[in-house]
C-alpha cells in the first residue's frame, strides 16, 4: 500500500465558524493504481488533496486530526522541512488551472528546471537535458525552443503538459490531479487523458484523480470513492459503481451523465445543492436533497456498510441486506 | 526591445516640450519686471529699457519662447541674476548633492520598506504585520519637518551621534571632484571623510527616508498578498521549494510592478521636493538653491531649477518604464 488516509479532517477556521471542508475521511492508495475522487463542487476533494501535498491554506485551514500515511509514514507529523522533501519528489501535484498554474515571468525551461533540481544535485546542463526529454515524454515536440518561452506564449493544452512534464519530472510515487482537464476544450481532454494512463503505466506512479466528471472516472480509474459534503459515501472498483450504485448520491450523479444513446427530453439533476460543510450536524447530510430519506435518515448518522468485498456506502437503505438503492426503488413502486 | 526604448524615447520629446512651455509660461506670469529687478529700484526708465532690449524682453513671447529653447539644446541655462555665474556649470554641486542624498534615503526606503511589506504579507496577521503596518501608517503620516527636528534635538544635540547640519566638516573641507562627496572621498582615499560624509547623511537621510518607506511598505504588502493567492505560488509550493524563494523569487517578481512605479514616483519627488528637508539640515542641494533663488528674485536660476528638476521627474519615470519591458516580457511594445 502506498497511501493510507486514516480519519482525516480538515478544518477551516472562518469567522462563521468552524468548518470542517474534510471530515473524517479513510482511504487507500495502492502501488500504480488510477483512484478517482467524484464529487460536485465544495465537497472537499481538493481540500482532501491539498491535505496529502500539506499545502492547505494556514491560516485558516488546518488538519484537525488523523492520518496520512505515506508508506508508513505519517505526514501529518512531518515539519515543513521534511514535508519539502516529499513535495515533488515523492508526491507531485497538477493543478487545475494550467493557464494560472505556471509563473508568468519566469520561462518554461526555468521553471522545470528549478523543479528538477529542487530534489537532484544536478548541474543546471543535466536538469535542462532532463527537462527536455520529460517535455518530449509528454508529446511536447520543440521542446528545446520551449524551453526559452513564456508560459502565456504556450496553449492551455501544452501548458497542462509542461504542468504533467513538471509533476513526473521527480518520478514520483503519487501524482495527485486536481481536475486536471476542467479547464480545457474537450478534444484536448480527452488527449490529456489518454496521456495520464500512458504515463501511469510507464512510470508506475499511482493517480489519485480529483474530478467531477464520471465520464474520465469510467475512462481510466481503477477504483473509485465518491464523496459528498466532506465525507465519503460511496466506495467501490469502477465497474461495480456503475452496475450498481449504492448510495443514492452515486446514482443520481449517475443518472445526470448525458446518455448519447438516449434521446431525453430533460436530463436528470439532483435537486437542490451541496449544503456547506457543516451546516448539517445531526442525520445524513444527503438526506435533504434524497427521493429515500425518511425520518431516520434527518436524525441518525449513516455509518459505512460493506455492500460486497471491496464496495462500500454511507445509507441506511443497506442495513441488514435490505438490497441496494435499484432494489428499493422497485419495492416501493 | 531596442526598439520599445526608442520609441519610449520618442514619446518623451513632446512631453519635455510641454514641459519647458509650462515653465516659461509660469515665470512670465509672476508679476515684476526682471530688468527692473536687476537693476533695483533706483534705476533710471533708460537703462532698464536697455536692459530690456538687451535681455530679449521686448521681443513677441513665441520670440522669447524660441530663444530659450535655443539656448537649452546647447545646454545654456542662463546666468544667474545673484552670482553673474552660468546656471549650468554653478548648479551641478546642487545637484550633485540632492543626488547623493536621495538616493541614500531612496536606499533605506526601498531596502527596509521592501522587506517590511514583503514579510508582512508573508505573515498575514501576525504580530509582524500589524507592528510594521501601524509603523508605516504613522510614517506616511508625520510631517518631514517635524521629524527632522525631533531627529537632531535627540541624536545630535542629545546623544550627539551624528552632526546638526551640512554635508561636511568645515574645518575639514572635501576637495570636490565629482560633487558627489562618497564618490570623491573614497577616490582621494580620505576613508575618515568617507564616515564623516555618511554621518552627515544619515539624519536627513531617515527623515527623508520615512514616507517613501512607509509608502512602499504597504505597497509591497498589499502586492504581495495578492500574488501570494496566485496558483504558480501554490505550483512552487507543491514542487518542494523552499517558502523563502518562493516569496523572494516567484512571488516577488509578479508583485514588483507597482512597487517600482512607486520607487519611481517617490525618487522623482524626492530630487525634487526635499526643500524642507534640506532646508532643516541646511544640506546645499537643489531644492535650497531654487529656494534660495525664490527669495532673491532670481528668475533665470528659478525657472532653469524647475526645469531640471521636472525633467530629472520625467527620465527616472522614463527609466521605470523601461524596467517594466525587462521584468514582464508580456508587456508589449506599443
Amino acid at each position: 500500500m502506498l497511501l493510507e488516509v486514516k480519519g482525516l479532517e480538515t478544518t477551516f477556521f472562518t469567522n462563521d465558524g468552524k468548518i470542517p471542508a474534510v471530515d473524517h475521511i479513510d482511504f487507500k492508495v495502492y502501488e500504480g493504481e488510477i483512484l478517482g475522487i467524484v464529487g460536485e463542487s465544495g465537497c472537499g476533494k481538493s481540500v482532501t488533496s491539498l491535505s496529502i501535498m500539506g499545502l492547505v491554506p494556514n491560516p485558516p485551514g488546518k488538519i484537525t486530526s488523523g492520518e496520512i500515511l505515506l508508506e508508513g509514514k505519517d505526514l501529518t507529523k512531518l515539519s515543513e522541512k521534511e514535508m519539502r522533501k516529499i513535495r515533488g519528489k515523492d508526491i507531485a501535484m497538477i493543478f487545475q488551472e494550467p493557464m494560472t498554474s505556471l509563473n508568468p515571468l519566469y520561462t518554461i525551461g526555468n521553471q522545470l528546471i528549478e523543479a528538477i533540481r529542487i530534489h537532484n544535485k544536478w548541474d543546471k546542463k543535466k536538469a535542462a537535458n532532463h527537462a527536455i526529454e520529460m517535455m518530449k515524454l509528454v508529446g511536447l515536440r520543440r521542446a528545446e525552443e520551449l524551453m526559452k518561452e513564456y508560459p502565456h506564449q504556450l496553449s492551455g493544452g501544452m501548458r497542462q503538459r509542461v504542468m504533467i512534464a513538471m509533476a513526473l519530472a521527480c518520478n514520483p510515487k503519487l501524482v495527485i490531479a486536481d481536475e486536471p482537464t476542467t479547464a480545457l476544450d474537450v478534444t484536448i481532454q480527452a488527449q490529456i487523458m489518454k496521456l495520464m494512463q500512458d504515463l501511469n503505466k510507464k512510470f508506475n506512479s499511482a493517480v489519485l484523480l480529483i474530478t467531477h466528471d464520471l465520464g474520465v472516472v469510467a475512462e481510466i480509474c481503477e477504483r473509485v470513492i465518491v464523496m459528498y459534503s466532506g465525507q465519503i459515501v460511496e466506495e467501490a472498483p469502477v465497474m461495480e459503481i456503475f452496475k450498481n450504485p449504492s448510495h443514492p448520491y452515486t446514482r443520481g450523479l449517475i443518472q445526470s451523465v448525458p446518455d448519447m444513446r438516449e434521446k431525453k427530453e430533460t436530463l436528470y439533476s439532483i435537486p437542490g445543492a451541496v449544503p456547506k460543510p457543516g451546516s448539517i450536524k445531526v442525520g445524513c447530510r444527503f438526506a435533504p436533497r434524497c427521493e429515500f430519506a425518511r425520518e431516520r435518515c434527518f436524525n441518525e448518522n449513516p455509518p459505512i456498510y460493506d455492500v460486497s468485498a471491496n464496495h462500500k456506502a454511507r445509507c441506511f437503505l443497506l442495513e441488514k441486506g435490505e438490497g441496494t438503492v435499484y432494489d428499493k426503488r422497485a419495492v416501493e413502486s | 526591445m531596442l526598439h520599445y526604448i526608442g520609441r519610449r524615447f520618442l514619446q518623451l520629446i513632446p512631453v519635455l516640450l510641454g514641459m519647458t512651455f509650462i515653465v516659461f509660461l509660469i515665470i512670465r506670469a509672476i508679476p515684476g519686471d526682471p530688468a527692473q529687478m536687476i537693476l533695483g529700484q533706483q534705476a533710471t526708465k533708460e537703462s532698464v529699457e536697455a536692459l530690456r532690449e538687451n535681455l530679449g524682453l521686448n521681443n513677441p513671447w513665441y520670440i522669447q519662447y524660441f530663444d530659450y529653447l535655443k539656448g537649452l539644446l546647447t545646454g545654456d541655462l542662463g546666468v544667474s541674476i545673484r552670482t553673474n555665474q552660468p546656471i549650468s556649470t554653478e548648479i551641478w554641486p546642487y545637484l550633485a548633492a540632492t543626488f547623493e542624498l536621495a538616493f541614500f534615503a531612496m536606499f533605506i526606503a526601498v531596502v527596509i520598506g521592501m522587506n517590511a511589506g514583503i514579510i508582512s504579507a508573508w505573515f498575514q496577521n501576525t504580530w509582524f504585520d500589524y507592528l510594521a503596518m501601524v509603523i508605516a501608517l504613522i510614517g506616511v503620516s508625520v510631517p518631514v519637518f517635524w521629524l527632522g527636528l525631533l531627529e537632531q534635538w535627540l541624536f545630535s544635540i542629545n546623544l550627539g551621534w551624528f552632526p546638526t547640519s551640512g554635508r561636511e566638516e568645515v574645518r575639514d573641507p572635501i576637495m570636490a571632484i565629482t560633487h558627489f562627496y562618497l564618490i570623491d572621498t573614497l577616490i582621494q582615499g580620505r576613508y575618515d571623510q568617507f564616515g564623516t560624509v555618511v554621518k552627515h547623511l544619515i539624519l536627513p537621510g531617515m527623515a527623508l527616508a520615512t514616507i517613501p518607506m512607509a509608502i512602499i511598505a504597504r505597497m509591497t504588502r498589499s502586492s504581495m498578498l495578492e500574488v501570494m493567492r496566485s496558483d504558480y505560488i501554490r505550483t512552487a509550493r507543491a514542487k518542494g521549494q523552499k517558502m523563502f524563494i518562493v516569496v523572494y523569487k516567484h512571488a516577488l517578481k509578479n508583485a514588483i510592478i507597482p512597487i517600482l512605479t512607486v520607487i519611481g514616483l517617490q525618487t522623482g519627488l524626492l530630487l525634487g521636493g526635499a526643500i524642507l528637508t534640506e532646508t532643516i539640515f541646511s544640506w546645499p542641494g537643489i531644492g535650497r538653491y531654487i529656494y534660495e533663488a525664490i527669495g532673491f528674485r532670481d528668475y533665470p536660476v528659478i525657472q532653469s531649477g524647475i526645469l531640471v528638476v521636472a525633467f530629472l521627474f520625467v527620465i527616472i519615470n522614463f527609466i521605470v518604464d523601461i524596467l517594466y519591458s525587462f521584468i514582464d516580457k508580456r508587456i508589449k511594445y506599443n
